[in-house]
């Protein structure tokens, strides 16, 4: 990581000197900003609402709580949306009209439709229709908003492997579902990792939106503590730090795993 | 010498890329145990023709049936086909994830539902035919181009497929690796296996060809054994063609 950083520095200084002076002057802006405002810093009260050592041991803090939550929630919608993109992806290959239709269509619907609009959709229309909770709501609105993205991830990935590999898998004998589970899956796979990381990380970001249904995940525990404590510059530091650190492992675990793979073969 | 019941039966075949005809009116028989030699100018139909045999490419108009098995719209009859024929490429298409070994049990335990043990000894076995017996734990990358070849036609092997289609498995090697996958592809002739090669390597046409086929423009011009073919050839362009390769 520190090492990433160096070489970014010696590779380019200019952009790095600029990033730094962006950042110390916003940080330099809200801190007199706020001095002028008489705001009364008290970033010491920030540890308790992450963890906390009481008399009856160890506690984990609301916003810990929060990001348990919101990694769930991520996680969950994540899956969901993979699987939902990889058969409209599927479904657009297939070579049928029908399939095709359907897939763009829905493709067209989705990304044509903001996703707050399409959270309010599924929560206050079907949600009462399905009988659908605040949360299994929100794991719809971001699986179907992702796979969206996610199945044009698929499309190039499988896209990406030769039509060589198809004529040698069917020329055995494979049907066409064995040649995409035994031979152009896995083979698309490392064409599918780095822009499916973005989108993992994306995801995350835009699961923040669930905070306006009220589902108790980071962004709504700081709007909440913010109401309890008025600390309003401190907790949304910190929370947008904690995204950026989840986010930040993600992306690096990611390279890490692709570094291995790409050795295998 | 092929036994004579014929085991490719084509028909009148046409073939279309929109407008443009790559085959017309192709017929020919290939009997079991019989080896058959294709050759002919770039673009004459050669490839076309035999991805035609296992449906890689499908016909606009005539008849084809393998092994008794009409090739038509049925993928039943199209799966069966292609487990009774297997292709070598010109660019080897080896699977690149997948082991030495997982390339050659892939299909007999997916298509063919040998129990894995079953398989990688079957793998072992053609992988020693092809005498590359020490690579099974390699990568198709790691291996030469030479090396690679002769996976490839193990792995149809694998498959104990009746009839071996081979289109220009020699052409994307170095020279120097050439004779390696030729000496295999004669070790396999000499098993009886049926084979089609579309391929410009005369000598080993003139070695193991029962019947050599030369095409041009889409059309077979000429059908005759090698001994006719090379010596007497009736056709005025197959002399031309067989002079310009023969040459170097
Ligand atoms: N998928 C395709 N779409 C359109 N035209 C094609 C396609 N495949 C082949 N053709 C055309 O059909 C003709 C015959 O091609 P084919 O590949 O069978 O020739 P070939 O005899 O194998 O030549 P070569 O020796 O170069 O391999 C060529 O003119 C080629 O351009
Ligand atoms: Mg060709």
């Amino acid at each position: 990581m520190l090492g990433q950083i160096l070489n970014l520095v010696r590779s380019r200084p200019a952009s790095v000197a600029l990033y730094l002076i962006i950042v110390y002057l916003i940080a330099r802006l809200s801190l007199t900003g706020a001095e002028a405002m008489g705001y009364n810093w008290q970033w010491y009260r920030i540890p308790d609402y992450l963890y906390r050592l009481t008399d009856d041991g160890f506690q984990w803090g609301e916003i810990a709580i929060g990001l348990v939550t919101t990694i769930e929630l991520s996680v969950t919608s994540f899956v969901f949306a993979t699987a939902l993109g990889l058969c409209l992806a599927l479904l657009r290959l297939s070579g049928l009209l029908v399939g095709t239709a359907v897939a763009v269509a829905y493709l067209e619907f989705i990304r044509n439709m903001p996703l707050l609009v399409l959270l309010y959709l599924i929560y206050y229309v079907l949600g009462p229709i399905f009988g659908l909770n605040r949360y299994s709501a929100s794991v719809l609105c971001l699986a179907i908003y992702h796979s969206a993205l996610i199945s044009e991830i698929f499309r190039a990935g499988i896209n990406a492997v030769g039509i060589g590999q198809w004529e040698a898998a069917k020329s055995i004998g494979m049907s066409t579902g064995q040649c995409y589970r035994f031979v152009i899956l896995p083979q698309s796979v490392k064409f599918m990792l780095p822009p499916l990381t973005g989108e993992a990380v994306h995801l995350i970001k835009s699961s923040a939106i669930v905070s306006v249904i009220a589902v108790a995940e980071l962004t709504t525990v700081g709007r909440n503590l913010i109401s309890d404590t008025y600390m309003s510059f401190e907790i949304w530091f910190t929370v947008a730090a904690v995204y950026m650190v989840v986010t930040l492992i993600l992306s690096v675990g990611v390279t890490r795993l692709e570094r291995r793979y790409a050795v295998k073969t | 010498m092929p036994d004579g019941d014929p085991i490719i039966e084509i028909h009148n075949l046409d073939k279309f890329f929109g407008d443009f005809q790559a085959l017309s009116d192709i017929s020919l028989t290939v009997s079991s145990g019989e080896r058959v030699v294709i050759c002919g100018p770039s673009g004459s139909g050669k490839s076309t023709l035999i991805r035609c045999i296992n449906r890689l490419e499908e016909h606009s108009a005539g008849e084809l049936s393998v092994d008794g098995i009409k090739l038509n719209d049925e993928t039943r009859n199209i799966r069966a086909v292609r487990m009774e024929v297997g292709m070598v490429f010109q660019q080897f298409n080896l699977f690149p994830h997948l082991t030495v070994l997982e390339n050659l049990t892939v299909g007999p335990i997916r298509v063919r539902k040998l129990s894995k043990s079953q398989a990688e000894e079957r793998a072992r076995q053609y992988l020693e035919r092809v005498h590359i017996p020490e690579q099974a734990e390699k990568y198709p990358a790691q291996l030469s181009g030479g090396q690679q070849q002769r996976v490839a036609i193990a792995r149809s092997l694998c498959m104990e497929p009746r009839i071996m289609l081979f289109d220009e498995p020699t052409s994307a090697l170095d020279p120097e690796m050439i004779n390696e996958v030729l000496d295999v592809m004669v070790e396999l002739a000499s098993t009886g296996m049926t084979m089609v090669c579309v391929t410009h390597e005369m000598g080993f046409a003139r070695k193991v060809a029962d019947t050599m086929v030369f095409m041009e423009e889409g059309r077979i011009v000429e059908t005759a054994p090698p001994a006719t073919f090379f010596s007497n050839p009736s056709s005025e362009r197959c002399r031309m063609f067989l002079d310009q390769i023969l040459e170097h």
